[in-house]
Order: C-alpha cells, then structure tokens, then sequence
C-alpha cells in the first residue's frame, strides 16, 4: 500500500508470457514421442487414473457415457461447474478436442476398486428404504422423479448423455447435490438435476446417496441404449439432446 | 496512521508532478490520417476490425468465463482492489452502440471513456495508443457489429485513493503520452510491422515490463515482470539469461507464438491464453513480422555466476530432487534432461527454470497443464500436476535440482517458496 503502482492493474488483467525455453545446447533427444491420447492426456490420469480410486474428490469417469462427459469438461471450461484445477486443465483446449477426451474416458472399463465406507456406511435402515424408494419410484407428492426414469432401471446410466449413479461414493454424491442446491453446479438449460435438488431435502439426499453408495458394481454394466428408457423424460433436460 | 501520511504525501507530490507535467506537454501525436479503412466495404471493415481485435485479445478481459461475449463483467483483481471490464457490445443503452467513431478513438488512443472521464490503464491504452486512427475505425466499425447484449457495467471497487479521478490524471501526466506508432525508416518493414503489432494492440509490455514505484512500465522494454495477484512471472524479452529471442531461430519463435509449441519451448500459464485466444489467430506474415522484432530486441546478460554451496546438506537436498525426478519426471523429460520436443520441452538448458524468479517451475511442478490447443498443435500433450503427490519440500528439492542438472546453474528453492505458490488460485 505504501507504493502506488497503479499501471500494475495491467498485468493482473493483461496475459504475461511465461515460456519453457532451453538454448541450443540442449542434448539430442530421445526416441519419438508415445502418440496416443492417453499418453497425451497424462495430466487427467494423474487423478482419474484407470486404477481409480473412486473417493469423492476423483469419481470414477470411465466408462461413463461419451456426451456426459463431454459437457462436464465444457461446463468446467465454460464455468458451469468450478473445480479449480479441473477448469486450469481444460481452459485452453478446443471443443474437438475435449470430444475426444470424453470418448476416451468413455471407452475405458477397468474393474471398480472395493467401496468405500463413507458417509453412507451409518445410514439407517429407513433412510436406506427411504432412499430406495426415491431412486425406484420418486416422491410424486414432491414431484421428484425416479433416478431409474433417466439413468436406467440398473443405473448405469444412458447413452449418449445420461451418466451412470453405480459406483459412486455417497460423499461424491452428496457432494454435487450441495452444489445443485447451492448453484455452483449448472448445465445447460433447463437444468433438471438443479431443479430436483432443490426439490430434495438434505435428509432425502442423504437418503439416495447412502443407498447409491451401498450397491455394489458390475465390471460388465454399460450405459444403455438412449432406447430404453421411456421417453419423453419426466423433465427437460438441456444437456440431454433433444428426445 | 503512516499509511494516511503516505498517502497524503503521495498525493501532493503526484499533483506538482502533474502541473509540472502540464507545463511540458508537448502534444498528442495523432499519427498519419485515416486512409484505408474508410474505402473499404461494409463487411470488409468489420473483417478487418475482428482480425484487429483478435490480435489485442479484447475478449480476454471484456468476456467472462462462459459469459456473452464482449458484454464485460470481468473482475480484474489486482493489488488495488478489483477493476470491472466494461460492456463493449453494440447495445446502445449499456454496451458502445451509442458511440461515435471519434469516442472510440478517444478510449482507445487517449484513455478516456465518451464523458470524458478517465480510463483506468487496467485498460492498456498506454500501448493501445500507437494504434493508427485507421486501425481504430476498423475496431470501431467491428464492435458496432457485435450483437448486443444488455448488461449494465458493474462498478469498480478499487481501494482509496486509488478510485479517485485526479490520481489517475496526475499518473496519466507523468506516465501516458498518446502516440500512434511511428516507422522507423531504417528498419525493415517486418520489423516496422512487427513493432507496431508488440507495443500496440499485442501490449506485450503490460505483463513482459518491469514497472516503477508508481507502477508506470519501462515503456517498450520487456524487461520482465511479476504479475500481481495471478501470480506468474512474465520473463524478459531482452535479456539472454530469460526469454531473449537473439538465439532463436526465426521459425522457431514463429511457431511458439502461432502454436503454443517449438522445439524449444512451450507455453505456459497466462501466456497460454495469449496463443490460444490470440496469436493463433493472426496471419503468418504478421506473426513473422513480429518474430522479427522479438528477435532484434536488445540482448543483454547471459551466463550464470551463481555459485553453488557445496556443503553436505545441501549436495543432499540436490539429490533428493534427482531421485524424485528419476521417479516422476525422466519417463517424458529423459534421463539427460533433452525432453521431447515439441510434445515434452527440454529441461537442459531451459531459462523458464533458470530464471532468478523460480514462481513459475514451482508452479508448473505444482500444477501440471496442457500446452494451449491450436490450429497447428490442437491435441496438446499435458504434465500431470504434482501437488497432490509431493509435499513443499520435495517440490523444492525437485525443483532445485532442476535448477543445477545438465548446466543448469540456479539458486535453489526452500519448502516455504513452494507454499507461497500452493494457496494461488488457479482459476
């Protein structure tokens, strides 16, 4: 404060160069580069590795429908979710690109590693039912719909945008329901999962996340086929294309 | 209460200084008159003023994350407080439609808004002013064109007496001097292109400058700077111990700027942005052209005198970093340090690591990244970060070790450098 350095509001704004640069003394290099996207996409393996560990700050994404996770890497591109270090990586890559990273997730179907106990594991046995109910059938009264109505009657999710509710962590789950309800998390309009969270009570959400967190996954489950489901869905939804 | 007498101090000393400045004002130089763009048709001219625009990255600042584009918004956080980028869409009530060409002109070239107060040089007309009046009305031609958005402008929250409008009038008299770029005969035209390209709307110096007690830059120097509250160094254009270009290949500084890649370098941070959003986009002739000029800058310095203690502990801590670069690094950066260019930069002989500021290997370390994806390089390869993976002493460690393999010779880093750059946000 004791210097006045206003021309500095520049380069907080302004973009300054910082470069990885060696001189022409450097060593020959090596043999060619691995070109393959997952040698090229190492920075998401640091986290989302094909042994994934499946707590709540890295959930699993492989295997998830190819669309859903191509709009998730947009909305952390574009600022619909906020994870700092997942917009850092994604703020400089082009659409076609994120696609082919999506696809790439999406083909990957490594085995699940063993669940973990979580905040789920003190669930009580009406909070379980509880959250049964509101996955099989909803709460019409509240008008809340079945998880199954959109993401499948074994919940693996449908193709080619809906992603998959097995294998997830309660905590993850509780996780993003708080940032639904809390707007931190969006997606394009209209934004059916944030209306259903503000729909859910906190009890409802642990509920469903406790029993989500308890069903155990299959190796071989994929998403379904985008025709089995019945359609239309109970809600519109932007990021899900046009039924 | 020394603060208060500070500033009161300050602010007398910036008001004589700016009578003072007053009395040896020597005009507004307002360049060559407009010739080209007014012959031009219609959507020739808006062609022309979004290729303009692209090369001074207006979007960058004037559009939020996921925003409408140019309808600002942006909160520009900086050591003052925060500065709002202004809506620059065609809306008449809340964007720039209401504007004439000549209130563009006097933003663009003389720093002030359309009544006439005066713009904060967060908005850098300190270099938007070498931009000719022909130029401007390609701009200007190009923002009427922008659908518009009605968004009204958010206000500043800048601290006092930062906010108030004589000190800006009071830096402005001794910092700002509106100028249109002006050729230098003896220069080539790449040169003459390249220059006008890196001091105007490229504003190269906003970030690669040093700047002064009273925050004003060191002109068209380059010098390098530390960029408040992002927290990346922005290295030095001129000096051969940071980013000088003097021993660059033409091609090779072309390709970065145009790519994101060489076989060189790769770029990093907020440069990234820069490529990504802006370089890409130009011509090659234009890139060249600034290449050229990069190229030609003044080279100074070069080897290092640093000298390395050679006690136990600290030959230990170097080592440390050489096991855990054996463990973590060598599989894309190779045992001796070459990489694999363009996809893996060298770490031999690499400035960015060397630099006398080590903020920016730490947080590469840190944070990992990709390489911006462009037309010419649109599948990056990317580093995973390694914040999660190593504590403050080992990046350190890893770090330093950098900073002393393969010739290169640095200072090294502690555990408390590393944590300063932990708790940055990276968004």
């Amino acid at each position: 404060m004791s210097t006045f350095t206003l021309a500095r509001l520049h380069a907080a704004m302004l973009l300054a160069g910082v470069c990885l640069g060696a001189n022409a003394a450097a060593p020959a290099a090596p043999a060619a580069i691995t070109d393959t996207l997952e040698q090229r996409v190492a920075a998401c393996l640091a986290c989302h590795s094909v042994k994934e560990r499946g707590d709540a700050f890295f959930p699993r994404i492989a295997g998830k429908p190819a669309g859903y996770l191509y709009n998730q890497l947009r909305n952390f591109r574009d600022g619909r979710r906020h994870y700092p270090m997942m917009t850092y990586m994604v703020d400089h890559l082009p659409d076609a690109y994120l696609r082919e990273i999506a696809d790439y997730f999406a083909a990957q179907h490594p085995p699940y590693p063993p669940p973990q106990a979580g905040s789920g594991a003190s669930a009580t046995a009406a909070s379980l039912a509880r959250g049964e109910a509101l996955v099989r059938q909803g709460d019409p009264a509240k008008k809340i719909p079945a998880c199954v109505a959109c993401h499948g009657a074994a919940l693996t999710g449908i193709e080619p945008a809906i992603p998959g509710l097995i294998g997830l962590p309660s905590d993850y789950i509780n996780a993003q329901f708080g940032a639904w309800k809390s707007k931190t998390r969006r997606a394009a309009a209209p934004d059916c999962m944030a209306d259903i969270a503000a729909r859910l009570s906190e009890a409802d959400v642990a509920a469903v996340s406790g029993w989500l967190g308890k069903q155990p996954p299959d190796d071989a489950a994929r998403p379904g086929s985008a025709t089995s489901i019945a359609l239309p869905l109970p809600m519109a939804c932007g990021s899900v294309p046009a039924q | 209460m020394k603060k208060i007498i500070y500033i009161v101090v300050g602010v007398i000393v910036l008001g004589v200084l700016a009578v003072l400045g007053k009395l040896f004002w020597n005009g507004d130089d307002v360049g060559p008159p407009p010739s080209v763009t007014a012959t031009l048709a219609p959507e020739q001219k808006i062609a022309r003023g979004a290729y303009l625009a692209k090369a001074g990255d207006c979007m960058a600042c004037h559009t939020t994350r996921g925003g409408e584009q140019y309808a600002g918004g942006r909160a520009l956080q900086t050591p003052f407080g925060s500065v709002v980028s202004p809506n620059i869409t065609s809306d008449r009530a809340t964007g720039i439609g209401g504007w004439s060409s000549d209130e563009f002109w006097g933003a663009l070239h003389n720093g002030k808004s359309k009544d006439g107060r005066l713009l904060y040089p967060a908005f850098p007309y300190t270099n938007y002013t070498r931009v000719t009046r022909d130029d401007a009305d390609a701009l200007y031609a190009y923002f009427q064109s922008v659908p518009a958005v009605k968004q009204a402008n958010k206000p500043h929250d800048l601290r006092f007496p930062y906010n108030q409008q004589f000190m800006l009038a009071a830096w402005r008299a001794l910092y700002f001097k509106p100028a249109v770029f002006r050729e230098d005969n003896k220069q080539t035209v790449d040169w003459n292109r390249g220059a006008y390209l890196v001091q105007g709307l490229g504003h190269c110096s906003a970030c690669h400058s040093a700047r002064n007690q009273l925050g004003a830059s060191d002109g068209e120097g380059l010098s390098g700077g530390l960029i408040p509250v992002l927290g990346w160094y922005a290295p030095s254009l001129n000096a051969n111990a940071e980013a000088g270009l003097g021993d660059w290949r033409q091609e090779h500084i072309a390709q970065l700027l145009k790519t994101g890649v060489s076989p060189r370098a790769t770029v990093f941070g907020p440069m990234a942005e820069v490529v990504q959003e802006s370089l890409q986009h130009l011509t090659d002739g234009d890139i060249n052209a600034m290449a050229v000029y990069l190229k030609a800058l003044p080279g100074e310095g070069g080897k290092s005198d640093f000298e390395r203690d050679k006690a136990p502990e600290a030959v230990a801590f170097l080592a440390a970093g050489a096991k855990l670069y054996d463990k973590h690094c060598v599989d894309c950066h190779g045992a001796g340090g070459a990489g694999l260019p363009p996809g893996y930069p060298p770490l031999a002989g690499n400035r960015a690591l060397t630099m006398e500021q080590a903020v920016n290997p730490i947080r590469i370390v840190l944070n990992g990244g990709f390489a911006p994806g462009t037309a010419g390089n649109p599948r990056p390869y990317s580093m995973p970060p390694f914040s999660h993976v190593l504590n403050d002493t080992e990046v350190a460690q890893v770090v330093s070790y950098l900073r002393s393999a393969w010739g290169n010779n640095a200072a090294p880093v502690n555990g408390n450098d590393v944590n300063r750059y932990r708790a940055i946000p990276l968004d």
